[in-house]
């Protein structure tokens, strides 16, 4: 049986003719009890899960998914992992993650793909330039690498890019954070699930949650599709789901839901070394180690759960790319395709006990949660493991909203919704 | 595209209309007697239903705000209204 994945692995079971695989992770039964339940197997949910367990020895814990490991946002995303936010608390919160992505291959024994390729934001005016040197030296302040880049650094990592001064969308500089790129999103679902499974969770799928067990005024567990489960404490990590299932735990969410959408084009020789963003044209992009442009933008307008996205803002998208690469304008699309994202009034996420005491809460990432997986992870594990915040989540917790104390991420970073 | 149905206007394009929130979330009034709590619920708390919502939408072209029931999931509008009665039927609205 093998267990493990490495050179040698391959090696052998190569001889063997690729029999002594084993699957990668159980389908169990689900049992009566647990001490930890977390709803939602995508990957911060998963993430819950084994840092529970690694760092905390929990062992007694299952993932519920109502559909398949990482078929939400977590399968659909364009993969950018980059800690480039504004304000010190959204630093801490996303280069813990990034810092946890740079091992997190060897961690779980499981190839991410993460390809540390850079990301570029670009400036499209004089004012723009004066932002970006705004949020480099607060990203300098806050710890995280950051660098000041003018229209010759731009063309050394774009070369393809419109350079003229007679752009629609002139290129003045940017704001680059060279440990950015991009990790293979499936990967990071299955790892943590592999990785999880092995230390004795029981991930189980086609399982929906559709009501919570309240005794006590405490939540002491859900009720499924497949019958009562009952826990200790409940972790809730249903990006896009979240206020719908809010209101059968009785409470309202800061958030609305949207679609969010995202295409590829077809593969291509490589043509695009880094990510670039650009906030102006509403449209980001990078090159997949298929060859494909994997393309996302902004937010539809319409509030939705119908997964699927609308026209208006994938012409807006597509125009944006072609507008600064037209070279671009040959390729096809080949797949579009759209995930339900939380958005909250400040675009950052909510960590933190629910209104209802013993159910948890991690959502709220919107557009750019992937990137943050391991933090999300590590720091709902904290929360359900303790009962009480780390400092890195405290400042997301949704007592914000009643102080006041948003951390507004679309203001400070300029980040496109 | 989808067509959305501006009571003063008719069908138009879904990228004339602004989304502005949930019906019936009503500014609390009494200035020193309302909570962080109620402020909380008005200023950020939101419905966000799967399913039948009854939301206030503008029209920009137009610039008037009206009330939608329409579905999230499958996008559906129900009905779409003025907001005060009599409004949206009688051209001068504009
Ligand atoms: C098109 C697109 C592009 C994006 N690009 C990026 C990017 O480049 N970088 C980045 O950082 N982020 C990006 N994001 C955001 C990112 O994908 C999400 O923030 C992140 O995946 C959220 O992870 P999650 O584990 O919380 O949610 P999900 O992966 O959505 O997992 C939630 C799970 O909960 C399950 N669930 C829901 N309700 C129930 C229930 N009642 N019972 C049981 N299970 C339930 C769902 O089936 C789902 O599997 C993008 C998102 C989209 C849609
Ligand atoms: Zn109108």
């Amino acid at each position: 049986m093998t267990r493990r994945y490495s050179a040698f692995a391959l090696f052998k079971e190569g001889l063997n003719a690729q029999k002594g695989w084993q699957k990668a992770w159980r389908s169990p039964e689900q049992k009566p009890r647990y001490d930890i339940l977390i709803i939602g197997g995508g990957g911060h949910g998963l993430a819950t899960a084994y840092y529970l367990a690694k760092n905390h020895n929990i062992r007694n814990i299952a993932v519920i998914e109502k559909g398949w490991l990482g078929g939400g946002n977590t399968g659909r995303n364009t993969t950018v992992v980059r800690s480039n936010y504004f304000f010190p608390e959204s630093t801490a919160l996303y280069e813990m993650a990034l810092r946890l992505y740079e091992t997190l291959g060897r961690d779980l024994n499981y190839n991410i793909m993460l390809s540390q390729r850079g990301i570029i934001t670009l400036a499209h005016s004089e004012a723009e330039m004066e932002m970006a040197a705004r949020t480099v030296n607060a990203m300098q302040i806050n710890g995280t690498d950051a660098e000041l880049f003018d229209v010759e650094d731009v063309r050394r990592v774009l070369p393809l890019i419109n350079l003229s001064p007679e752009a629609r969308y002139p290129v003045f500089g940017g704001v680059w954070q060279g440990r950015a790129g991009t990790a293979r999103h499936d990967a990071v679902a299955w790892g943590y699930a592999r990785a999880a499974d092995r230390l004795g969770v029981d991930i189980i799928q086609s399982c929906e949650v559709e009501e919570f067990l309240v005794e006590g005024g405490r939540c002491r567990g859900v009720r499924t599709s497949r019958g009562e489960i009952r826990a200790d404490r409940v972790g809730m990590v249903v990006a896009g789901n979240s206020s719908h299932l809010a209101a059968k735990a009785g409470f309202r969410l800061p958030i609305t839901s949207y679609a969010l959408q995202a295409c590829v084009s077809e593969p291509i020789k490589p043509a695009l070394d880094t990510v670039v963003l650009s906030p102006a044209t509403g449209t980001y992009a990078s090159q997949s180690d298929k060859g494909e442009l994997v393309i996302g933008g902004g937010l539809d307008r319409v509030p939705s759960y119908g997964q699927r996205g609308n026209l208006p803002v994938l012409e807006h998208v597509v125009s944006g790319l072609l507008e600064m690469f037209p070279s671009f304008r040959q390729l096809r699309l080949m797949r579009q395709w759209a995930g339900i994202v939380d958005v909250t009034p400040d675009s950052s996420p909510i960590l933190g006990e629910s209104p209802l005491p013993g159910l948890f809460l991690n959502c709220g990432w919107g557009t750019g949660g992937f990137k943050a997986i391991p933090a999300g992870g590590t720091l709902l594990a904290h929360l359900l493991a303790t009962g009480k915040h780390h400092d890195v989540s405290r400042p997301f917790d949704l007592e914000r909203f009643a102080r006041g104390r948003l951390i507004d991420e679309a203001a400070g970073s300029g980040i496109a919704h | 595209m989808q067509l959305f149905p501006c009571p003063f206007c008719g069908p138009r394009n879904e990228s004339e209309f602004h989304f502005g929130g949930d019906a019936g979330n009503q500014r609390p009034e009494g200035f020193r007697d309302v909570t962080d709590g109620q402020w909380t619920a008005y200023l950020h708390e939101r419905n966000n239903p799967k399913g039948p919502a009854n939301e206030i939408w503008m029209h920009l072209t137009c610039g008037e705000v009206f009330r939608m029931e329409r579905d999230t999931v499958h996008h559906r509008v129900m009905r779409s209204m003025a907001l005060v009665e009599g409004g949206g039927d009688d051209g001068m609205a504009h």
